[in-house]
């Protein structure tokens, strides 16, 4: 007997379920990174290229499997073969470990969230020290928005080691953001449907209102000619096409089973490439949307600071050699400095050492990515706009919602098997499994609030997820070509949807995507034994700066866990039924 | 006679208010930094405000009620606009100790500011530290009752949505146990066809079609 699968209200709701688990935080704080360092305006030939070649074909994949099997990632690979329910099992456990690591991003946006209603923003001003005479040591040798993060956000200690305690600031938020998400979950995708609409438009609308201030900002334009002049000579460095193809590969969140649960809920006649082809256009173009934003404000950033620098030299000038206040200017700075050293050189040469070189080139090439871009950069900027209030809550709303968007796609990729399930739903109601799930992962999340807990979330955010999503997406596509046969899907796609599988579709899964995986986890294997030991970057409070240390070998065994334990799902898992098998074979007598 | 007494004293003058002189104090303004357009022009006029204002400060001090404008030595005035100034007591032939002029000035620093339209940054006197006002503190910090607000409006939201979820669930409980009753225990299904709802099976008992008569019934037995 089968019992009905919820659905989703309307075809719409998926499409924006998908929208809203792809683009997210990767897309603001990734794409513009990647694009600044790999060539500007010519990173956008690989990564169109990739997104052809890769991430449609791979998404479709996705899509169609979930959609043709109505079951969870672990449903949907058991009925492909039972051998391969382990890609299924590896895909549950890494989506645990991106819930455990993801949402307390989500804890850090409410945190600045709720800063941001201050005047001033405390990120905007050192506080002071004991007497009152002058401003904390950490926060002068750093800027007020380091300062911010790394000592009045995160606490942090300056290594792996020192653990510290639970700060309980960062726990509150966290646990906040984890009753926000089981608040999404709750009624599993009847409630899920109804969020995603305001989790996948509200960031468009923020982004729009940003580009337009961003574009008005004075020195905008810097950034964005910087962005947008490409540097042809990148494209024949090999590691443009490796991060182009990583990018559009952990952008559309390919590997986790997230996909495969929302397309589960589908009406099994719905045209899945439709939508395969609508989700990843959109996401790729929302990633150029969103460097555009974070370019006008780099370039806004960069001018600012580059002013300042200029007005710090002017007025150390005029003080030392007591000009008259005003005379020295951004224009005539060089022919001031020529005239005094030629007259006086003597006190020029004590100078000297203190004028710092102002650069614009300098200041736009300090390309920030991750946590650092978000929470240190763009808060940079934010302080310096007017009503800044105002576009705080903007932006941190903005983060909060894409993150929480992710996180509804991560959370649904392990409930939608646990919920397949019968032997757990006999049990539990599925409101009781998802809050178990938030319990736990909130549980486990707080180790990333104590003081060294930005370290571990360095390891979870690099380490967790790479490796193992380009071997299960690879087992993926291999098992559905070679090993349920590519025609005998297509034979069920066309039954289904009603429409033939196109020749382009084929090819990809059968040949292209896999090599290029295959390359891709080449690569990485390859760099993580030539780089031997694993560094990480710790903040050291006395200097205010970030330092180079070496992973403790605790942490690297972790680091080995975090792949293992789900890399080997897939052959543990697949060795255990095989043996399974025989037993069973070997009991059963031969009828005669 | 009286030329060589007005040399003496301006050589005294000069010998007390030098840089870097004892107790002396380099004071630095940014007219035009601050004021841009509507800036003043610093002739000797500002500058004997400037002595009334030190002095003035002095007054405030206890047993220095008699500091007069002209104990206020200004000296070494540049483009900048620069100087450097002294304070000496009512005798003129030494100056006041560098602790009480210091602190004079931190107490009324806000005055003098004021009167020239300028801030801490922009009317600097070197060696006397500004006093910074720390920023206004809150008894409850701002973010914990927004953090409250929204804590306490998502607790509520997800008992709502829990509780309507058991109500349901009851509800259902209950009307499917009801038809239970009546059969033995197998589920109702509804299953869904082309979006039409099909009849559930009539598991209650067979009716037996006549039209369809078996085929033994209509050959002749052997």
């Amino acid at each position: 007997m089968e019992k009905v699968r919820p659905q989703w209200g309307h075809q719409r709701q998926f499409v924006l379920a998908c929208i809203s688990y792809a683009v997210g935080l990767g897309n603001v704080w990734r794409f513009p990174y990647l694009c600044q360092l790999y060539g500007g305006g010519s990173f956008l030939v690989p990564y169109l290229i990739m997104l052809f070649v890769e991430g449609m074909p791979l998404l479709y994949m996705e899509l169609a499997v979930g959609q043709r099997m109505r079951q969870g990632s672990i449903g949907a690979w058991r009925t492909i073969s039972p051998y391969l329910s382990g890609v299924g099992i590896a895909s549950v456990v890494v989506s645990f470990f991106g819930t455990i690591y993801y949402n307390v991003i989500n804890a850090w946006s409410f945190w600045y969230l709720f800063h941001s209603f201050q005047d001033p923003l405390p990120w905007s001003v050192c506080p002071l020290n004991g007497n009152h005479t002058g401003y904390e040591e950490e926060c002068e040798k750093a800027s007020s928005t380091q300062y911010f993060w790394y000592r009045k956000t995160l606490n942090i200690s300056p290594s792996i080691q020192e653990t510290g305690g639970l700060q309980w600031e960062p726990a509150l938020c966290l646990i906040l953001a984890w009753l926000m998400v089981y608040l999404c979950i709750l009624r599993g995708t009847e409630s899920t449907g109804k969020v995603v609409y305001f989790t996948a438009l509200l960031p468009y609308c923020v982004l729009i209102i940003y580009l337009i201030r961003g574009l008005t900002l004075h020195g905008a334009t810097n950034g964005l000619m910087y962005m947008f002049t490409p540097k042809i000579e990148q494209l024949a460095n090999p590691k443009t096409w490796v991060n182009a193809a990583t990018q559009i590969f952990f952008s559309l969140g390919l590997g986790f089973g997230s996909l495969i649960a929302f397309a589960s809920y589908n009406e099994p006649s719905s045209n899945c490439q439709k939508h395969a082809i609508t989700v990843s256009l959109i996401n790729s173009s929302t990633s150029i949307f969103a460097s555009i934003v974070t370019f006008s404000i780099y370039g806004f950033k960069a001018t600012f600071n580059y002013e300042s620098c200029l007005n710090k030299v002017i007025l150390l000038l005029t003080n030392s050699f007591d000009l008259e206040d005003g005379s020295v200017t951004a224009s005539n700075l060089e022919q001031v400095k020529d005239y005094l050293a030629s007259t006086d050189p003597s006190r020029y040469s004590e100078v000297f050492p203190l004028i710092k070189n102002c650069s614009l080139e300098s200041e736009l090439d300090t390309a920030v990515q991750g946590t650092g871009l978000a929470f240190i950069v763009y808060t940079e900027a934010i302080k310096n706009m007017e009503v800044s209030q105002l576009w705080s809550v903007l932006y941190f709303f903005m983060l909060l919602v894409l993150g929480i968007g992710s996180m509804l796609g991560n959370t649904a990729a392990i409930l939608t098997p646990l919920t397949d399930s019968k032997l757990i739903t006999s049990h539990l109601p599925k409101e009781a499994i998802s809050g178990l799930l938030c319990l736990i992962s909130c549980a486990v999340g707080l180790v990333f609030t104590m003081e060294a807990g930005n370290y571990w979330f360095d390891i979870f955010n690099e380490y967790a997820a790479t490796l193992s999503l380009l071997l299960i997406v690879l087992v993926e596509t291999i098992a559905l070509c070679y090993v349920y046969g590519l025609r005998r899907f297509e034979n069920e796609l066309q039954a289904m949807t009603g429409r033939a599988l196109n020749w382009y579709w084929k090819a990809m899964w059968a040949c292209v995507s896999p090599l290029l995986i295959i390359g891709l986890l080449l690569f990485y294997l390859s760099d993580y034994i030539l780089t031997g030991t694993l560094q990480y970057q710790a903040w050291d409070a006395t200097q205010g700066q970030l330092v180079t240390k070496d992973y403790p070998a605790y942490a690297l065994a972790v680091i080995g866990l975090l792949v293992a334990s789900s890399t080997m799902c897939i052959p543990l898992v697949a060795l255990g039924i095989f043996i399974m098998h025989r037993y069973k074979r070997g009991d059963t007598a031969p009828v005669a | 006679m009286l030329w060589l007494l007005f040399f003496l004293v301006t050589v005294i003058h000069a010998e007390l208010c030098q840089p870097d002189a004892e107790n002396a104090f380099k004071v630095r303004l940014s007219i035009r930094r601050a004021l841009g357009d509507k800036a003043y022009v610093w002739d000797t006029n500002e500058e004997s405000l400037f002595r009334a204002m030190v002095a003035f400060s002095m007054r405030k001090v206890p047993n220095r009620e008699t500091t007069e404008i002209s104990h206020v030595l200004l000296c070494n005035v540049t483009q900048r606009v620069s100087f450097w100034f002294v304070v000496t007591d009512p005798s003129k032939n030494h100056t006041l100790p560098a602790v009480e002029v210091q602190s004079a000035i931190r107490m009324n620093r806000n005055r003098i500011n004021n009167v020239f339209f300028l801030n801490d940054q922009t009317l600097e006197f070197l060696e006397i530290p500004s006093t910074i006002a720390p920023p206004m503190d809150p008894p409850v910090p701002i973010w914990i009752i927004i953090f409250g607000v929204i804590f306490c409006i998502v607790i509520v939201a997800i008992t709502l949505l829990v509780l309507s979820g058991i109500r349901q669930r009851r509800r259902k409980n209950k009307g499917s146990s009801e038809v239970d009753d009546a059969e033995e225990k197998c589920e109702n299904t509804i299953t869904i066809e082309n979006g039409i709802p099909c009849d559930p099976l009539d598991l209650k008992g067979g009716h037996i079609n006549d039209v369809f008569v078996t085929e033994d019934e209509r050959l002749t037995p052997l």
